[in-house]
């Protein structure tokens, strides 16, 4: 005799950021699909994760794009809070639950504050910036809306890797900085390549009358990477985490003024 | 006479020396400072034991031509606003490493010392 309450199928995906395996998962065909869709190339046929979060989907409800996202720390657990999602994370069980509508934007925001907040513990950090690997060299490119990362993107030559128009993926690993590609889209909506390599240069942008590359200070260039970096959680020991962790940055890779005119030659000075 | 002032390091501060610049992070504002030379000194020295007249005296009017009066007067003015903005603890007595020295909330304006995030 069947039972009451039909079984409910689960479904269940590994999506592996900066080599980080994040499983979801859902009782959601479509959602699943969706994601299947949304994070191609990053999707892991690896049965192990790092961590685990349950979708719990909810009706589309209005939602305010302008609230901002709280990421706050109680008792061990992780809350994280805009208007189109509730979600919370505990890293001792390395589990989570996710309340959103059946969107990717939602569940995008939330693995973006995830892995902001594993980053940090570990010298990392997600970054403003565009990224391309060429000769065996990530470059990362730097600046606010408008900068020119989708332009230096468009611009990149056949023998450049994009990881990112967007937002760039940076572990350090040993004594290197390492660059990832991430599915985090900007203007260009392409997702970058899953490849890494070791992080040669940090660029500045700025759109000018000529190309030219010029040092920048170390103090300068810290103010200018915390300006661009990913944080979203309230909480101090962390903040002091990602200060250091930009220090050290700064310390170790040569950071330039990029000032370029929307022009492939660019790339010529570059790689 | 006015009474002796000691200063000591907020120590939710992250702070950093990058070529001749010390920056210092609030954890709690998330705000980043730039502070300038003489900041720079105070910060340094504030031990929470040495008073501030000595910290005036040996390492600022050493440094810097000035009258030790008025560099006092204006080193405890210094002091204060890195009070208010959390970064440097303020008291009357030697300050030990679990201080409760008066810690003021963090202003709004923008000091000339400073740059926020």
């Amino acid at each position: 005799m069947r039972g009451l309450a039909a079984q409910v199928e689960r479904y269940s995906i590994v999506i592996a950021i900066g080599g980080v395996p994040v499983r979801v998962n859902t009782t959601d065909a479509n959602f699943l699909q969706m994601l299947q869709d949304r994070y191609a190339g990053f999707v892991s046929e690896e049965p192990g994760a790092e961590f685990t979060f349950h979708v719990e989907l909810t009706p589309p409800a209005f939602a305010d794009p302008d609230v901002d996202v709280r990421v706050t720390q109680h008792a061990g657990r992780w809350f994280m809070e805009r208007g189109d999602f509730q979600a919370e994370w505990e890293p001792a069980t390395r589990v989570g639950s996710i309340r959103q509508s059946a969107n990717p934007h939602s569940i995008d925001a939330v693995l973006r504050i995830v892995h902001t907040l594993v980053l940090a513990r570990q010298g990392g950090f997600l970054l403003h910036s565009a990224s391309a690997v060429r000769n065996g060299k990530a470059f990362l490119f730097a600046g606010v809306s408008g900068a020119g990362k989708t332009t230096i993107s468009r611009l990149a030559p056949e023998d450049a890797t994009l990881l990112t128009d967007e937002i760039s993926y940076v572990r350090k690993l040993g004594s290197d900085y390492v660059a990832f590609g991430t599915p985090f889209t900007g203007e260009l909506a392409k997702l970058g390549e899953n490849t890494s390599a070791p992080v040669a240069a940090l660029f500045l942008l700025a759109q000018g009358p000529e190309n030219r590359i010029d040092p920048v200070a170390a103090a300068e260039a810290l103010r200018e990477l915390l300006a661009n970096m990913l944080f979203f959680a309230e909480d101090q020991e962390l903040v002091h985490r990602a200060f250091q962790a930009a220090c050290d940055f700064v310390d170790r890779v040569p950071v330039y003024r990029l000032t370029f005119m929307p022009d492939a030659r660019v790339w010529e000075m570059i790689g | 006479m006015s009474k002796k002032l000691y200063v000591a390091r907020n120590p939710r501060i992250a702070a950093r020396m990058l070529g001749e610049e010390m920056l210092v992070m609030s954890g709690q504002s998330s705000t980043l400072f730039t502070l300038n030379p003489t900041a720079t000194i105070l910060w340094q020295a504030a031990d929470g034991a040495t008073p501030l007249d000595e910290i005036v005296e040996r390492r600022i009017c050493s440094e810097f031509e000035v009258n030790p009066e008025e560099a006092l007067r204006d080193a405890e003015a210094l002091a204060e606003d890195l009070a208010k903005h959390g970064i440097l603890l303020i008291s009357e007595k030697p300050i030990s490493e679990t201080p409760i020295a008066r810690q003021d909330t963090p202003a709004h304006e923008q000091q000339p010392w400073e740059q926020r995030r």
